[in-house]
């Protein structure tokens, strides 16, 4: 420890801002972490363009990773730039880039100063929210693979995905939002011209008295055709599928409420309803709007087309050439490069693949393959350059088949929301009412039935159940959404509240999948044995071999190694101080095989063996305390890819009912889900990669968890940030205080009309003070919805 | 009385024009990025250090 105080404060990079460890460059008076960086800091300072560092403190992100050269060659390729180009004129192109690291104002500033950097870029602008810059240039002077590489040579190197070669389609409609301000324009005119009705006008006035009635009527045609038209659209649509939602007996309460004004003021009898039905549309619609403003920068419609590349390179006749992923056929021998995910399921038939599977299966370790053996789609190939030959076309791979199945399986029904089973019973005992009403009238005074009717009907309009459910809905989203819980709509706030059973993940999930805890078993290692441990595993990029090196401090990497050989998925050995040291399975490092191969390694000083290292993964903090929350009131489940070796460990932190899956191959998750959801379970899973896809998509409510929000998550309900997965027991509390919320704010608004009623029976309310009492009692409603579901997210100890 | 139905005829109008001009503002996409048009402003604007800085960039652009 005393190492530590003593030691200076470590550099930190001038431009990434990262910790300089191993290798430190000193160059212009400043730090930097890698070439890279340095390089990016020499582009700038060339076109004095160091105002970039003086905006944010440290604003590159660290370039260690370096690229391939021509890794933008496909761009050239005159069919895959013509998929990417928006707009193409005589003398200017415009393209759209996806560029993930845009996160400060420095971000902005630079990727907007592009044409100083090249004349051929005219202009540029960022959407900060989607990390999207919109590039125009010059393609006399540029190309689009020279924008891309003179955005990756400053650090944003442009995400270019498979999705990106479909014609995109619009983000949100702005249809809703057009209509509510339409209505808000008619209904705050209307108020203002219903006031001479009000306060009694003048009887010689008569023509005046028409005159704004007519205005009136004129002004709620809009309403009426345009802005309503988004309740009639969705009461349509569920009639015609059988089902009755709660905006079929709202467009019935406008229409009503129309055809009366209508008559009354054709008819000279009175001023007719127009600001009641006017402020009741926008209430309703600006619930809507507020309601269904989910996150535009988080995407929960992934499919693989997203993560895979454009294009990829092929050889011909032994030559490389570009070829747009759709072409790709089978026998097709593909070159795949380091970092470079594998498109399709294929033979290796040169080289030695070390696969990353993490993306498909949470699991962090590489796989190593030799020629001759199958990989599949959606690998990471981490390495030399290895060649494949495609046995299935990507439509036909494994991955991709899984996606499709389950675009089958997982489509949902959007009404089941209690709401609408509510309003039904609703409208059942409003129409009894009206039907007594019209019997009682016919008896007594048959000229009154109409009237007594329609007022049955206006008056019990369930707009006050929408207005509290879309109201509440949409804090409870935003409440959510402070807390790093992104949904993907409404719904799933109830979905959330009706799970009864809990499905994890385990790698990449209740575990992290880059932190490994790590122990040492053996004869104790000398200080200078260590330091020549962590030298040779500095030399790797294994993830074991990393971990190591941490364990054994950075003190070693000055010691150099000679005749370092890496043999891919077997270990490292190499010498150090004149010993020869080697780290490894046990297999490589000359001991018998052992059973938990894969998560040990062994290591040898002078082909002695003495002793190994043990790793675990690192369960994320808190997850022990949140199972034990959980299994109180809910059945838990792991289906974890991974071996069986945690089983006793889990077994002890959440119960004996809980259902323990290991070795599970995403199709065997998808089933386990089937499985639980045909015992009558409605099942919330929580899962990481892409193994998980197609369980996030069969549960019930699928949660994707994700370490960062620039990382790329499987398509889901929702998006929780990693680190507030200790949580969930808070966010299932509250969304289960929404119902609550809503039927609270329900009830005072059916009172609120009782009351109304009781009064109008009477008549002691005059008409301006029920005009004043209708947008009050829809304000009063919304104070309610926010103010308890304020409550009930504090109550929870959420922010 | 015919004031009143002029005043009727300005207030309206008025109002329309706002309305207009919140439809114009959506569709322009004014609302789309609520974070970048807040620090755009603040950047200053040096004087053109190089020869790429004389370009002027095209404004008609629509996202």
């Amino acid at each position: 420890m005393s190492k530590l105080t003593t030691s200076p404060v470590t550099p930190q990079c001038y431009h990434c801002g990262e910790d300089c460890r191993g290798e430190l460059l000193h160059a212009h008076d400043k730090d930097f972490c890698c070439t890279g960086c340095q390089m990016v800091y020499e582009i700038l300072n060339k076109s004095g363009m160091c105002d970039y560092y003086s905006i944010s403190r440290n604003p590159g992100t660290s370039r260690k990773i370096k690229m391939r050269e021509d890794k933008f060659v496909f761009l050239d390729d005159a069919k895959i730039a013509a998929s990417l180009i928006r707009f193409s004129g005589e003398q200017q192109s415009h393209v759209n880039f996806y560029i993930p690291q845009i996160h400060c104002s420095s971000c902005l500033w630079l990727l907007e100063n592009l044409h100083r950097l090249d004349a051929g870029v005219l202009s540029s602008k960022v959407n900060f929210i989607r990390k999207e810059t919109d590039i125009v240039f010059d393609h006399h002077k540029t190309s689009l693979r020279k924008v891309a590489e003179l955005l990756t040579s400053i650090g944003y190197e442009p995400y270019i995905s498979f999705s990106d070669m479909k014609p995109s389609v619009t983000r949100i409609s702005k249809n809703k939002i057009y209509k509510l301000g339409v209505a808000g324009f008619c209904f705050a005119n209307i108020m203002l011209m219903s006031f001479p009705e009000y306060l009694g006008i003048d009887a010689k006035e008569q023509h005046l008295v028409n005159l704004f009635r007519f205005a009136n009527l004129f002004l709620s045609l809009p309403v009426f055709f345009y802005s309503a038209s988004e309740f009639y659209i969705s009461a349509w649509k569920s009639l015609r599928h059988r089902f009755l939602n709660i905006d079929a007996p709202i467009v019935l309460a406008i229409w009503v409420t129309f055809a009366r004004s209508l008559y009354e003021v054709m008819s000279h009898t009175g001023g007719g309803y127009f600001d009641s039905m006017s402020g009741i549309v926008f209430f309703m619609l600006a619930g809507r709007v507020l309601q269904d403003k989910t996150y535009q920068q988080l995407s929960f419609e992934r499919d693989y087309t997203s993560y895979f590349p454009i294009a990829v390179t092929r050889l011909k006749n032994e030559q490389p050439e570009t070829a747009a992923l759709p072409d790709i056929r089978l026998d097709d021998t593909l070159l795949i490069h380091n970092e470079e995910l594998i498109p399709a399921d294929g033979i290796i038939t040169r080289g030695k693949a070390l696969i990353d599977y993490s993306f498909v299966t949470g699991e962090s370790l590489p796989v190593a393959k030799e020629t001759g053996e199958i990989v599949y789609a959606g690998g990471k190939q981490t390495g030399a350059n290895i060649e494949i030959l495609v046995i299935r076309e990507v439509t036909q791979s494994y991955l991709t088949q899984l996606w499709n199945r389950n675009t089958e399986t997982g489509r949902r029904d959007e009404e089941r929301s209690f709401v609408h089973l509510l309003s039904r019973y609703f409208t059942l005992i409003l129409f009894s009412i009206a039907a007594a009403t019209a019997a009682w009238w016919y008896l007594h005074n048959p000229s009154h039935v109409w009237n007594a009717v329609t007022a049955v009907l206006i008056v019990a309009c369930p707009c006050a159940l929408l207005l509290s459910n879309t109201f509440t809905n949409a804090n409870i989203l935003r409440r959510f959404g402070r807390n790093h819980l992104y949904l993907r709509n409404a719904q799933v706030i109830e979905d959330m509240a009706n799970a009864d059973c809990i499905v994890f993940d385990k790698t990449g999930t209740l575990t992290t999948g880059r932190y490994q805890d790590i122990l040492y078993e053996g004869e104790p290692l000398q200080e200078h044995q260590v330091k020549a441990i962590g030298a040779l595993a500095a030399q790797s990029g294994h993830p074991f071999s990393k971990a190591i090196s941490n364990w054994a401090g950075h003190a070693g990497t000055k010691q150099t190694v000679s005749g370092f050989c890496e043999t891919a998925g077997k270990g490292i050995e190499g010498i150090v101080n004149g010993d020869l040291i080697a780290l490894g399975s046990a297999s490589f490092v000359h001991k018998a095989p052992h059973a938990r191969e894969g998560s040990e390694v062994y290591v040898s000083i002078e082909e002695e063996v003495k002793g190994r290292f043990i790793f675990r993964n690192h369960y994320r903090d808190e997850i022990p305390s949140l199972l034990k929350r959980l299994g109180k009131n809910y059945r838990l489940a792991v289906l974890s890819g991974d071996n069986a070796g945690e089983q006793f460990y889990l077994r002890e932190v959440m119960g004996f009912d809980a259902v323990l899956l290991f070795n599970q191959q995403p199709s065997d998750k998808l089933e386990a889900i089937k499985n639980l959801q045909s015992q009558g379970k409605k099942v919330m899973m929580i899962g990481d990669g892409l193994n998980d896809a197609g369980a996030l998509q069969q549960s019930d409510v699928g949660i994707a968890v994700s370490e960062s929000n620039n990382n790329f998550t499987p398509a889901s309900d929702a998006i929780l940030a990693a680190g507030e997965l200790a949580r969930l027991d808070r966010f299932l509390q509250l969304a289960k205080a929404n119902r609550k919320v809503v039927m609270a704010a329900f009830v005072i608004s059916v009172l609120y009309n009782l009351a109304g009623i009781f009064f109008a029976v009477k008549g002691l309310l005059s008409p301006m003070i029920a005009a004043i009492l209708m947008p009050c009692s829809s304000i009063s409603i919304l104070l309610v919805t926010y103010g308890l579901s304020n409550f009930y997210s504090y109550r929870a100890r959420l922010q | 009385m015919s004031v009143i139905i002029l005043l009727l005829i300005a207030s309206i109008s008025v109002a329309a024009l706002f309305l207009a001009a919140f439809i114009w503002s959506v569709r322009n996409g004014q609302y789309d990025d609520e974070v970048a048009p807040a620090v755009r402003i603040l950047f200053d604007d040096k004087p053109a250090a190089s020869a790429a800085d004389t370009i002027v960039p095209d404004k008609n652009i629509q996202p």
